[in-house]
């Protein structure tokens, strides 16, 4: 992912339809609306967003390239470096801190070896703390693609870390 | 009857005016003049959606309206109120818009570095001029200040971020001067910065408005840099015959040469008519253009101080030439 | 003895389905309007109920909608914000997960009541798991007749989707949210114009909580004035409070408004009391950017009443010695927490969170958690506290959005109320990092107006 060319980016066709519905779901010609999920979906896609998905994005959309990068640099959830397979998103706001979210901070990097914001050197787990996620009445918590991972104590950590080494997809649904 | 527009009583640190329905208060306040005009570091009168962001035009509202004089609870942007009949706004007669405005001033230069000595924009500086009027002689702020690296974005402009203070103004003069914006602002709170994301070079033919349109020294003309500091620089009205713009400039003279090339700016520093790149950057020869007399600086920066186009005519062979 | 008019039948199993939803009285509000009522008729049921919005600001809903703007020709727009994001406050995500069709209901009527044909769910992206709950349920809504083009005869079409956001607080904020789902960065508009009049592509729109919306269900059903029967005083219907921090029973409750604080923190129906019998220090009763209460001040006012859960009584004393019902998002701190670090925590959330549009907030929130993170760890001067105060006072109303108030208002009252504590972290600075202050002096209060 690392050199990724403007020539060899490109959605397969299931994605490219999804685009296509979620921007008909907007008038004509606010199709620009369709932007921070189609990012969503590069994202999962193509790992980050680089300069070269996010240029691509802009053409599938018929918008200027800075009008992504705009946006793309705006919010958190985006990443514009490459990062992990899985993120492992911890919330260290008011109620989780209370509940210890610092320790399972520590936690993590300790047994990953890695620290807040860093990668692992085989590239599965990125550690990266994150301001209040809604899960405030089940602190500790974490978050790792979709999933919620919540009433986190170590031996949970644990586990989720290695069902997640073994099978590096936190792409999918639901809640624990 | 001829339609004729009723007009709305207005009423600005005790003076009192009459304007049209849908002016803002800081408009109202400029066609007064003087003392009771509002700093603006963001609002441009040109640039459609600028404004309410650096918040140094915060204006007290003493009573709302004849109808209903009830006062606004909250200081307002007086960039972006419109002013009702029988307003009553209390600009530098109120305590706590000096006191807010102390406070934006101080806001604003926390991450400010200060450099006014190696700054081109020094003498031109909205925000030299603004920290002067109405800031505090010393920052309490203890930290590291935020900074970025320069960088050249195009041939013939200098980005020097750290010295930014996000008033958009650029942005608005690329989306609405030039068909395709290539910067923008980018990241988010005081990591913001202005940039292109990916090295990109900023080439479009009315592009160089920006520098004019910026209040501090962030967007500088890298055909100009230090070659001189503004206020050995003597400024005259020039025109050219231009195909892009309406070639009506300023000229910045040293000696017999053009140091730089500017639009015209009115006393509120702000352009009434936006040049091209090419008047501004390549044209720096004398015969490009046809000299009209010394350029009025109606500001009270270093430039004007010496009040040099009230002295002698100056004695250079260009003006004969006009 | 307290009413539940939103989660009745949250534990009924498969209550998330459409099937469930509609036998359990589902969409009986939807028939009733479409069939029996204009949709003037429901807005005025809404003004009747007393209705106020519950994603903070507790505006009157029913005043809200009757400023839309209704130029000829101009097609409105109904928005929801799904945009959660207030530290403390997770109830909105628990209503959506849990009864998805509630909302879609909620959102059927509103849009109806304004004229709308094209209504947004706009959810923060964290939320992308809750988002494809609700597209399942639309996809339902669909399938059997209550969305599209003349819903079960009525003559009314109306297209519903759910739009995600990608991290940012500030979207929760109306303007933001309605940049974020035209595809901008998330920042704040200028007001006026205000969204009734220009909002969504420059068209008249109304955004509203995901909790408001579920609300007009129970209202259709059951009539405005019976609503208002609910509660107390000017604090009508019910509330969803989420519960969280050093409490037995974290959660998401709904209340009748009007119950007291007391019973809510200590009942075994709610929270059940501070967790490993630990004394009550402080409670933020309505989301982090509300002021901070002293164990003295939450479960009575200043002048020696019951303090109760309601817009007024949660305000009773002003910011001198009251807070707000805000979001709901209840934190309460027991003897062991350390206010100092929840407010330089509070701080770097709305530093983090900041758009940075405008000068006060994008320069003073940054500077507030850089002085509160070294007071915190014993580096602080005694001056910093009086810095705090002032670098608040200069953000506070100065700002383009209330991002600004809601980053002054806890520094405020963290000052205001626990300033001992704040001295101590200078006098102590080694003491500061290894052991917390414990519960601050009570203090006597001349009697306030609020």
């Amino acid at each position: 992912m690392e050199n990724q060319n403007i020539e060899n980016i490109q959605f397969p066709k299931e994605l490219l339809d999804e685009v296509q519905r979620i921007t008909s779901l907007f008038p004509e010609g606010k199709q620009k609306s369709a932007l921070i999920r189609v990012l969503h979906i590069a994202q999962a896609h193509f790992g980050y967003l680089s300069a070269p998905v996010m240029d691509y994005v802009a053409r599938l959309l018929l918008i200027q390239p800075i009008e992504v990068y705009e946006v793309a640099t705006f919010y958190s959830m985006y990443d514009t470096q490459p990062v992990g397979k899985v993120k492992l998103e911890v919330c260290r706001t008011g109620p989780c801190m209370i509940e210890g979210a610092e320790k399972i901070v520590s936690y993590i990097e300790k047994k990953l070896g890695i620290k807040d914001g860093e990668t692992t050197e085989d590239g599965i787990f990125t550690l990266k703390t994150v301001e209040c996620l809604g899960a405030c009445g089940y602190a500790p918590m974490l978050q790792a693609g979709e999933k919620f991972h919540e009433h986190l104590t170590e031996e949970k950590v644990d586990v989720l870390i290695e069902q997640y080494r073994l099978n590096p997809v936190a792409n999918y649904m639901g809640q624990e | 009857m001829s339609e004729q527009i009723q007009q709305i009583k207005v009423t600005i640190d005790d003076q009192t005016i009459m304007v049209d329905p849908g002016t803002t208060i800081l408009s109202a306040a400029r066609q007064i003049g003087g003392n009771v005009v509002p700093p603006a570091m963001c609002f441009y009168s040109s640039l459609k959606g600028s404004g309410g962001k650096c918040r140094t035009c915060l204006v007290e509202v003493a009573a709302g309206s004849e109808k209903d004089p009830r006062p606004m609870p909250k200081l307002v942007a007086s960039c972006s109120t419109t002013v009702m009949d029988g307003m009553i706004v209390k600009n530098k007669s109120s305590e706590r818009v000096l006191d807010a405005r102390k406070g934006v001033v101080e806001l604003l230069l926390i991450n400010h570095p200060l450099d006014c000595p190696v700054c081109d924009q020094a003498g031109e500086c909205s925000l030299q001029d603004l920290a002067f009027e109405h800031g505090a002689s010393h920052s309490r702020y203890e930290f590291e200040r935020r900074e970025f690296d320069q960088i050249d974005i195009g041939e013939y402009i200098k980005l020097h971020m750290t010295r930014c203070i996000l008033c958009y103004r650029c942005v608005y003069t690329a989306n609405q001067l030039t068909d395709n914006r290539e910067h923008g602002v980018l990241k988010r709170g005081d990591a913001s910065e202005i940039g292109t994301f990916i090295e990109n070079s900023l080439d479009n033919e009315f592009i160089g408005n920006v520098i004019d349109v910026c209040p501090v020294g962030a967007l500088t003309d890298r055909t100009f840099r230090f070659r001189s500091r503004v206020w050995y620089t003597k400024p005259m009205d020039a025109s050219c015959s231009c195909g892009k713009c309406s070639g009506n400039a300023v000229v910045w003279m040293i000696g017999n040469e053009i140091a730089r090339v500017t639009a015209r700016k009115d006393k509120y520093g702000e352009v009434k008519e936006f040049i091209c790149n090419d008047c501004r950057f390549n044209k720096k020869e004398l015969s490009d253009w046809k000299i009209e007399g010394p350029r009025h600086i109606d500001r009270h920066s270093v430039i004007s101080a010496n009040h040099y186009e009230k002295a002698a005519p100056i004695h250079t062979p260009l003006l004969n030439k006009a | 003895m307290s009413r539940k008019l939103l989660l009745n039948n949250v534990h009924v199993e498969g209550i998330h389905t459409y099937d469930v939803y509609r036998k359990t009285g589902g969409y009986a509000a939807v028939e009733k309007a479409l069939k029996s009522m204009t949709p003037e008729e429901v807005v005025e049921e809404v003004k009747k109920s007393g209705l106020r919005g519950r994603g903070g600001a507790g505006f009157p809903t029913g005043m809200k909608w009757s400023f839309i703007a209704k130029p000829e020709g101009v097609p409105r727009h109904f928005l929801c914000n799904a945009d959660e994001s207030e530290p403390g406050t997770f109830k909105d995500r628990y209503l959506m997960e849990k009864i998805p069709h509630l909302l879609i209901e909620g959102m059927i009527l509103s849009s109806f009541a304004l004229g709308c044909e094209q209504s947004y769910i706009y959810i923060r992206g964290e939320y992308m798991y809750v988002l494809r709950i609700l597209e399942k349920a639309i996809a339902e809504a669909y399938q059997n007749g209550w969305l599209g083009k003349n819903i079960k005869g009525s003559g009314f079409n109306l297209d519903l989707s759910v739009s995600p956001g990608a991290g940012a607080y500030i979207c929760g904020e109306e303007t933001a949210l309605i940049e974020s789902l035209e595809g901008k960065r998330g920042n704040p508009r200028m007001k006026p114009p205000f969204p009734a009049i220009q909002g969504l592509w420059q068209r008249p729109t109304v955004v509203n909580n995901v909790e408001t919306i579920c609300a007009v269900v129970p209202i259709v059903n059951e009539g405005g004035e019976a609503y208002a029967g609910v509660g107390i005083g000017r604090s009508t219907g019910t509330k969803l409070i989420s519960a969280g921090g050093n409490i037995n029973k974290p959660g998401v409750y709904e209340i009748e408004m009007g119950i007291s604080v007391e019973e809510f923190i200590y009942g075994d129906q709610y929270c059940g009391g501070i967790k490993n019998g630990k004394k009550l220090k402080a409670c933020v009763p309505g989301g982090s950017s509300v002021p901070i209460l002293p164990h003295y001040l939450v479960c009575k006012t200043a002048e020696g009443t019951d303090r109760l859960m309601s817009y007024e009584s949660l305000a009773e004393g002003g910011f001198a010695t009251g807070s707000m019902l805000g979001s709901g998002g209840f934190i309460v701190y027991d003897e062991d927490q350390c206010i100092v670090r929840n407010t330089w925590n509070f701080s770097r959330f709305y530093h983090h969170e900041s758009c940075g549009q405008c000068s006060p907030c994008r320069e003073g929130t940054g500077w507030m958690e850089k002085v509160l993170h070294r007071l915190e760890y014993g580096h602080g001067k005694i001056e910093d506290i009086d810095l705090l105060w002032d670098i608040q006072r200069k953000i506070e109303g100065n700002t383009i959005c209330p991002l600004g108030d809601a980053a002054a208002w806890p520094v405020a009252a963290a000052i205001r109320h626990f300033r001992e504590e704040f001295e101590w972290h200078v006098k102590e600075p080694n003491a500061c990092t290894t052991r917390n202050y414990g519960l601050v002096t009570e203090k006597v209060f001349e009697k306030v107006n609020a």
